[in-house]
């Protein structure tokens, strides 16, 4: 728009831009003064483990925090130009989550690098690894601002993306072992030269934007009520498709591919984005069946199914099987050990949880930071799933309030099953915490989730101009507490 | 499709309060059970990586460092370190990462590790000064001059055995010398290979290094235990002067019991005092004195000296000393054992310290005082948080009786030979060679030496055992003259 960008140094020099327009103002401004902050809580962090951990305290944690500045002030630049009127606060969300999700590979990465040294391992770093791809996902992002400019043009490819979609799902089921080996038991994952993608992060987000496309367009078809049963109506049996569809795709993930995870997510969402369309609950209720039954199903047919339930009822139980309850069990330990204030950033020992940068970093965190560090993350990922919510909400367009509502409540998912998972409130499913965890392909997917969320809050806050000019200037859609968009009856 | 969006917000917020709470459930009520699971290693961790405190010995103003820790750059920040290892591991112990602790740093585990009660006032200030909290220092009773001297005679000859040497008049343990010994300082290395490393060594060492032999083993006391026997029967209203037995044998059951001469006691065939038959160590005349007393007798004395006691520790728990079978401590099985368990045979079994004890009961004019190894327990600042306070066990002879075993222990020192006689010293001592093993004409012999002095004024009583490699050894030989080097040690001065 019309200011120049700004350095992205001083936290400060945004505030004078945001009022060049006349109609609402853009909150840039607050943005880049909380990515300040995120920059300056990162900092911190990483003093303390630096601190705690002995290392020199020096001024390169002054450089890399502005550096970490600078690279989301080229996010910040770009969604000043690209979606001025974006939601100010879901950046910031995310940036902090990553820093300290960087900060925290980094201070296992120390754990495991002593020891390594002492058993004469080769020592292997995550964190750069991890910063590599954190830059290529702002890169990503970046692309996904500046390709997509409206929305609403992405149900243009929405068979296309559905396609794809499933094909990235199915593909390291299909390929052979050396280009899709099975890590960890789940056999997900695509080997490209040195990188590993998990193709299924992506085709997520590929498959919520397919159906997001087909609910909106066939969405009278569902609304239309089947016979009525005790009071309830249901739905015309060839209406179940999309949902039969759903459920078998997530069951097959289940059992090609052994990822409970994904599978607990796609269908999840899928659920509720099913629910959104079509205002009516009966569909959670079939859902809720549909799971259940494959649940059951599940349960009796794998034995490692059985296995993560038994790990859940009690992990102290099955500490010494294999495949058994050590790592929840270490988890857990961590999480008593750190107690309400935690040990201490760099204080703990949280490398003694298998896995501990990756899906079990949310135990890290709840050793280190405590109850109330791990609470305030929790808060993080509510701010930034709640700015999505309120985007979908403020939205007009009926394909963005269901992609939006559907994008939220993935990120919200995938806390749950993943914190849940570790603090054994549900049975572990082996899935990434968003922004947080070591690795490439969930931090990609999450960044084009960010940037379409960004997009879809731009266009619900952006004065509208072209069409249809309303005569009486109200308080901007966007101010108001609640948004009040009702469809014309 | 606003309605149902709300809804799912909701469901959303729902999701995260259910977080929460489990997480508060998870990490404040049932926190403690899970820091203190067996199988989280955090809170041992946590442990060792705290500055632990010191333990030290003291003589005069010099003070003697025998386990310290140094500062070292991996996870568990401090390298616990032992000065003269080898020498003061059966009282130090180790403390390994692997393996645990034992001795010393196990027993007084709370006070090194800082977690103990009477420092929580300091763990207060250190918490609120920010300083890590760091372990108190345990200052031992050992007697450094001493401890080196037994060690090294032990050393030098080659010897496996033990030496433990008490301060009669207040239990303190000047010495506590176990050979062959190990280095505590491989087993407490940060390397868990290092670790593993010497751990298999000392065990597979036949001669067990690892073996504390002055509390945890036990062996026959031979002719040292005609003290207990004696003690019975001056107890019993006999004197020094009343004649005993002379006989050249007598016949048990069909195996005969001689004297080591094979002829009768002092060339005497018509009896000779007590005193004469323990100083020549006539064994015929201490296996009627016995026979003749009963066992009930000799099981009260054996157990006012504190033989059967199984939950004395020094704080180190010392095993159970016997003069029957383990299962039937103090009671002797038939006649025939009664004559031989007179002259410390058959099932008797002492351990060093136990024998100690015995010795040092005599020398404190009867009354018997509580071993104790820890003098004094020092905060982090050297200030003092307790004392040792001398401890009486209770008396187990007369002041009379005892003065008569001493005079009869002096003239056993004359009779007995080995280097390390000092002039104008009077010692009290006996000695005592004990078969061993199945064979017993062909298995080499224990060899006892138990002393006090100075005679009339004891400040050091001492018991010494070596696991002898040579058939034909004596108690005399052998062992009198590394009791005598410990008491020199002790008492000082020039030779």
């Amino acid at each position: 728009m019309g200011s120049p960008v700004q350095g992205a140094v001083g936290p400060a020099t945004g505030q004078s831009s945001a009022s060049t327009d006349n109609a609402a103002p853009t909150r840039r401004g607050t943005e880049l003064l909380l990515l300040g902050f995120a920059a300056f809580v990162v900092s911190a962090a990483l003093m303390l483990v630096e601190a705690n951990q002995e290392q020199q305290l020096t001024l390169r944690i002054v450089w890399y925090g502005l550096a970490f500045l600078a690279l989301f002030g080229v996010a910040h630049a770009a969604v000043r130009k690209y979606a001025p009127y974006a939601d100010p606060l879901i950046l910031p969300c995310v940036a902090l989550l990553n820093g300290l999700g960087l900060v925290m590979i980094y201070r296992i990465d120390l754990a495991m690098t002593e020891r390594a040294l002492r058993a004469g391992r080769e020592i292997n770093n995550d964190v750069p690894k991890q910063i590599l791809w954190t830059t290529v996902a702002l890169a990503l992002f970046l692309v996904v601002l500046i390709v997509v400019k409206d929305h609403r043009t992405l149900t243009k490819y929405g068979y296309t993306f559905g396609l794809v979609g499933l094909v990235l799902l199915a593909l390291p089921a299909l390929l052979p072992g050396f280009l899709a080996p099975t890590i960890n038991g789940a056999k997900i994952w695509l080997k490209v030269g040195p990188f590993s993608l998990q193709p299924g992060e992506f085709a997520k987000i590929l498959l919520m934007v397919f159906f997001a496309g087909f609910l909106v367009s066939k969405r009278d078809l569902f609304m239309a009520a089947g016979k009525r049963v005790l009071g309830i109506d249901l739905p015309r049996a060839r209406d179940l498709g999309p949902i039969l569809f759903a459920w078998g795709v997530s069951v097959g993930v289940l059992v090609f591919q052994k990822d409970l995870g994904t599978s607990l997510l796609f269908f999840g969402t899928i659920l509720v984005m099913l629910y959104v369309a079509t205002e009516r609950v009966v569909w959670v209720v079939v859902g809720l069946a549909l799971f259940v039954g494959g649940c059951v199903i599940a349960f009796n047919l794998f034995t490692h199914v059985q296995q993560r339930v038994a790990n859940w009822i009690d992990p102290l139980a099955t500490y010494y099987d294999v495949g058994g309850g050590y790592q929840i069990a270490q988890a857990l330990f961590g999480l008593g050990t750190g107690g309400v204030g935690g040990t201490g950033l760099g204080a703990g020992r949280p490398e003694l949880v298998p896995l501990a940068n990756s899906d079990f970093i949310t135990a890290a965190i709840g050793e280190e930071l405590g109850f109330i560090g791990l609470a305030a993350l929790l808060m993080i990922y509510t701010v930034l799933a709640l700015r999505g919510m309120r985007s979908a909400l403020a939205v007009r367009d009926t394909f963005g309030k269901l992609l939006g509502g559907g994008l939220s409540f993935l990120l919200v998912m995938q806390v749950f099953v993943v914190v849940g998972g570790v603090t054994k409130l549900i049975p572990e499913t082996g899935i990434t915490a968003p922004f947080l965890s070591y690795g490439g392909s969930s931090l990609l997917a999450n960044y084009v989730l960010v940037a379409l969320l960004l997009r879809i809050s731009d266009a619900a806050r952006r004065p509208q101009t072209s069409s249809r000019p309303r005569p009486v200037p109200q308080a901007p859609i966007a101010e108001a507490h609640t948004v009040m968009v009702e469809r014309p009856t | 499709m606003n309605t149902p969006l709300r809804r799912v917000g909701l469901a959303m917020l729902g999701m995260i309060v259910l977080l929460l709470a489990n997480a508060t459930y998870i990490q404040i009520i049932k926190a403690d059970d899970y820091r203190k699971d067996s199988r989280n290693q955090r809170v041992l961790l946590e442990e060792y990586s705290r500055e632990r405190g010191k333990i030290l010995a003291r003589v005069g103003n010099q003070v003697q460092i025998l386990a310290t820790v140094s500062p070292t750059n991996d996870r568990l920040r401090y390298l616990r370190q032992y000065n003269n290892g080898p020498m003061y591991a059966p009282v130090t112990g180790y403390y390994s990462v692997r393996y645990g602790a034992n001795g010393l740093e196990r027993t007084e585990d709370e006070i090194l590790n800082g977690s103990d009660d009477r420092l929580f006032v300091r763990r207060l200030s250190d918490l609120i000064t920010g300083r890590d909290p760091r372990g108190g220092n345990i200052e031992l009773t050992v007697n450094p001059a001493a401890q080196q001297a037994a060690y090294q005679a032990m050393e030098k000859a080659g010897y496996a055995g033990s030496v433990v040497a008490l301060n009669p008049k207040t239990g303190e343990i000047l010495a506590m010398v176990s050979t062959p010994s190990y280095d505590p300082n491989p087993l407490s290395a940060h390397d868990g290979s290092a670790q593993e490393k010497a751990w298999s060594a000392n065990n597979a060492d036949k001669r067990k290094p690892m073996l504390n032999r002055a509390i945890s083993e036990t062996y026959a006391p031979g002719s040292t235990f005609k003290l207990v026997v004696a003690a019975a029967a001056l107890e019993d209203g006999k004197s020094k002067d009343d004649l005993v037995t002379s006989a050249d044998k007598i016949t048990v059951g069909g195996s005969e019991l001689r004297n080591y001469n094979r002829g009768f006691c002092a060339g005497q065939p018509n009896g000779v005092t007590m005193e004469t038959a323990l100083s020549l160590s006539c064994n015929t005349a201490f296996a009627q004195l016995a026979h003749d007393m009963g066992a009930d007798k000799l099981g009260k004395q054996a157990a006012k000296f504190g033989i059967g006691e199984d939950s004395l520790t020094v704080p180190m728990t010392v095993v159970q000393s016997c003069i029957g079978p383990r299962a039937n401590c103090l009671t002797i099985a038939d006649n025939a054992a009664l004559y031989q368990s007179g002259i410390g045979q058959r099932d008797v079994r002492l351990s060093p310290m136990q024998n100690a004890e015995i010795v040092a009961s005599i020398a404190n004019g009867g009354e018997r005082m509580r071993p104790q190894l820890v003098k004094s327990v020092l905060a982090p600042d050297l200030s003092e948080i307790s004392r040792f306070d001398e401890d009486s066990l209770g008396r187990v002879m007369s002041r009379g009786s005892a003065d008569q075993l001493r005079d009869m222990m002096i003239q056993s020192e004359a009779k007995t030979g080995g280097d390390g006689k000092r002039d104008g010293l009077t010692v009290a001592s006996k000695t005592g060679t004990a078969e061993t093993g199945n064979d017993p004409k062909n298995t080499p012999p224990f060899a006892w030496y138990v002393a006090f002095a100075p005679a009339d004024d004891p400040k050091v009583a001492v018991a010494v055992v070596v696991e002898s490699q040579d058939v034909a050894a004596t108690g005399g030989k052998l062992s009198a003259a590394i009791g005598r080097a410990t008491i020199n040690a002790v008492l000082g001065g020039g030779g």
